[in-house]
């Protein structure tokens, strides 16, 4: 009774550059990642290489009135509607239905900065502040930042007139716009979505909020499954976005399908030890058996114990695969993390490189994701 | 067993079995109707902070919850959890702490606020930047800030202390997330994913920077005095909305799961509509196609015509465009009928609940099909010759409902419109 899904559509772009073909070679050969060890010591990321806003952006006052996590996720969106061949199909746009994973936006850190100076001695501190917030917020930055924005954006931008909804909740949100729009498609419920998520990880005001929680590696890279002698994060820049239809919608207009997305799943518990093995473990094992030649790829987080519990729940799931971290290639992207590493393992498909993969996830602070994708 | 029912479209029924609802006007479902249909306000002055130098100084906040200042995400979840509680306990559906079912929240997005900041500041030497707090946060003696400023914090805690089933959605469409989120517990519903689902739209987001946000961009009223005069949705004076407080609960459940354990229908989830408008950021479509779409859709998803419809919960947020579009759509929707159709605009009396307005609504909405009363919208007291409603003015009216059309739209294009109906029963 349910129908297939594909994927029609891939949308990427990150440290390593843009496109299928720049993070399929990059999954294909391990290439060594792109660390900004500098700008934001002592935590190193992956800074994103810079983007010709122009191709997917055409108009300046679009690209003004955006923050970077905002013009990422509309140009990622951009490319994974060319791949899917629909950027000049209105029809399609009007039927696109879009989920978002996203944050927020990004505080005007110049404005904080004095604002909390001056706080300290201010003898009004509740006139001060909203003299100062009067004065120094751009009327645009509230819709710059809010969450919804970056959906809002994608469709003023591409011209899409289909429904949009926008997920929040850090890594879970991208698990939940892939498994919500895969199970609507499946049942019926929608035939074609743009699901995706993008994160700007150069900003100090989610590096603050992040190690409030002590969840980032304060220390030179290393890769996410190796860093038990400073446990935690090195996020990345990066977006991605794919395009998910119903098996006889792509067939019936002859659209390439990349991969099929036979599985998506998500899961919560109270994090205690095991929590998380056990949780991946049910999700993969509903799934069904794994090819011995299947591709694992995990938006692991590299914090301590979930990490190394996915690990062992990927190898009793699939003991013969090739193990590689989201990680490892572009850092860890928070909401974009699970379709970043959903849009890899399509990359792979893609491109022959694999003919089955897993995905994973567990985020830093709760729930667990995964997902599997076969050959179309 | 009866055999299963099924809708126009052959899906499961969505029945509604528990309601919650805290406003500015109270807690609970009494409080609320009685103030609603006496007309009362829940605007007033702001006192949770000082507003010297502020445009705008009134607010709908709910300030009976507390005595000591609280962040957005804490007050946002305690008004989630006592609409929720209110809710689920009327079900009768499962254990306490163990609802058999997923979790969508309407959750406003948050960031960490001023208070924090400054308390991390307080640690700073010279200039209080974000390298210098960043210093104080590795520390680790702030650690609850993580979790409290987390984006999927507020569902995250709903999830555990009502012990709902699946990972918990937290959501966001703008103005129009409390219709979302009844929306795709909706959907869930009828892909058989899960026989109920809790659907919660909580905002407890009133501080200084978010009204001055509001401010910033001219979307508030600055009819401060009287402050329960401000909110005059479809009025020739209208100027803006007023920032409201809330939140509300429903329990959504397969008409059958529900009638097989017994258990009272308060109405049906009969349709949902939704579509984007690629317009503008802040302004809808000034043919308001989207907001008719969604109006049709939601419509033609419950298997009714415009005929059908006996009342219209409006999204109404007494901003000039808003009012002018919402109305324009509903005339080109229902026709010459729309001069007599009965459309009321809660946040007259609400403000505008914002992430929680469409859960809100959908709440009232419910209760004006179960009591037979429309509550009205108040301070109509100079007509827009250019809106010709019977927008129930200033006094509640008692009416047979049996379906009533709840619209929400967006900044960022959303626009999302439920079908509200009475139960089969009622019939």
């Amino acid at each position: 009774m349910a129908r297939d899904v594909v994927i029609t559509g891939i949308g990427l772009a990150s440290s390593l550059g843009e496109g299928i073909e720049a993070h399929a070679q990059a999954l294909a050969s391990n290439t060594a990642p792109v660390i900004d060890s500098q700008s934001f010591t002592p935590y190193p990321l992956h800074p994103l290489k810079p983007l010709e806003l122009d191709k997917q952006i055409p108009k300046k006052s679009d690209q003004r009135q955006m923050e970077p996590w905002q013009r990422l996720g509309v140009y990622t969106a951009g490319l994974a509607l060319d791949d899917a061949g629909l950027k000049d199909d209105a029809e399609a746009k009007s039927q696109l239905q879009v989920i978002v994973a996203a944050g927020g936006g990004e505080r005007d850190h110049a404005v904080d900065a004095a604002v909390l100076t001056g706080l300290r001695n201010a003898n009004q501190p509740g006139a001060f502040l909203n003299e100062r917030l009067m004065s120094d917020l751009r009327p645009t930055l509230f819709l710059a930042q809010l969450s919804n924005l970056l959906a809002g954006n994608i469709g003023i931008v591409h011209g899409i007139t289909g429904a949009s909804r926008t997920l929040m909740g850090e890594e879970q949100a991208g698990v939940d716009a892939i498994r919500t729009a895969r199970a609507r498609i499946a049942a019926g419920q929608a035939d074609i979505i743009l699901v995706g998520g993008a994160y700007n990880a150069e900003r100090r005001d989610m590096l603050l909020l992040l190690e409030l929680g002590g969840f980032l590696r304060a220390a030179d890279f290393a890769p996410v499954f190796a860093r038990s002698d400073a446990p935690g994060l090195i996020t990345g820049s990066a977006g991605a976005f794919l395009v998910l239809e119903s098996a006889e919608r792509a067939a019936a207009r002859g659209a390439k399908a990349h991969a099929r997305l036979s599985h998506a799943g998500a899961h919560r518990s109270r994090r205690q030890p095991g929590s998380v093995a056990k949780a991946l473990d049910e999700l993969l094992a509903g799934f069904g058996p794994v090819a011995a030649d299947a591709l694992a790829i995990s938006a692991a987080t590299g914090c301590a114990a979930i990490t190394d519990e996915e690990a062992a729940a990927i190898a009793k799931a699939a003991p013969g695969a090739r193990r590689v971290a989201t990680g490892d290639l572009v850092g860890h992207s928070l909401e974009a993390a699970f379709p970043v590493s959903v849009a890899l393992a399509a990359a792979a498909l893609s491109t022959g490189a694999a003919n089955e993969a897993i995905v994973t996830g567990a985020a830093h602070w709760r729930g667990e994701g995964a997902a599997r994708l076969v050959k179309a | 067993m009866s055999a299963s029912h099924r809708d126009s479209q052959g899906r499961p029924i969505v029945a509604v079995t528990g309601l919650g609802i805290v406003t500015s006007l109270g807690q609970g479902k009494d409080a609320n109707w009685e103030a609603l249909t006496a007309g009362r306000s829940g605007i007033h002055r702001i006192e949770r902070f000082p507003t010297e130098g502020l445009r705008t100084t009134i607010a709908a906040t709910v300030d009976f919850l507390f005595d000591r200042s609280v962040s957005a995400p804490e007050l946002s979840e305690k008004l989630a959890t006592l609409a929720a509680e209110e809710a689920v306990t009327q079900s009768g559906l499962g254990e306490a702490g163990d609802f058999p079912g997923e979790l969508f929240m309407a959750v406003p997005p948050v960031e960490m606020e001023w208070p924090q900041k400054q308390e991390l500041a307080q640690a700073v030497d010279g200039d209080a930047d974000y390298d210098a707090l960043l210093r104080v946060a590795a520390r680790h003696k702030h650690q609850a800030m993580h979790e409290l400023f987390l984006f999927g914090g507020v569902a995250e805690h709903i999830a555990e202390k009502f012990g709902t089933k699946g990972s918990p959605i937290s959501l966001s469409t703008a103005c129009s997330s409390g219709a979302t989120a009844i929306q795709m517990g909706v959907e869930a519903i009828r892909r058989g994913e899960t026989e109920a689902a809790l659907c919660v739209g909580t905002d407890g987001s009133v501080h200084a920077e978010a009204l001055i946000r509001f401010s910033l961009l001219s979307a508030l009223s600055t009819q401060n005095d009287p402050p329960e005069g401000a909110a005059k949705p479809f009025s020739k004076n209208r100027d803006g909305f007023v920032m409201g407080e809330g939140a509300g609960a429903l329990v959504l459940e397969d008409y059958d799961h529900a009638l097989a354990r017994g258990a009272t229908i308060l109405g049906i989830v009969a349709g949902c509509g939704e579509r984007g408008d690629g317009f503008h950021r802040t302004r809808s479509s000034p043919d308001g196609k989207p907001a008719i779409l969604a109006m049709q859709d939601a419509l033609a998803d419950a298997g009714l015509t415009p005929d059908d419809v006996d009342y219209i919960n409006a999204h109404g947020t007494s901003t000039p465009e808003n009012d002018k579009m919402e109305a324009m759509s509903c005339s080109a929707v229902f026709g010459e009928r729309m001069a007599t159709l009965p459309i009321s605009s809660n946040k007259s009396m609400l403000g505008h609940t914002l992430t929680a307005a469409g859960a809100v609504e959908a709440v009232i909405s419910l209760m004006t099909i179960a009591n037979g009363r429309i509550p009205p919208t108040i301070n109509y007291n100079t007509p827009d010759p250019a809106i010709a409603l019977d927008v129930i003015p200033n006094q509640a009216r008692d009416a047979k409902v049996r379906t009533v059309l709840s619209n929400s739209f967006g900044f960022g294009g959303q626009n999302t419109c439920l079908v509200l109906t009475a139960g089969p029963s009622a019939a």
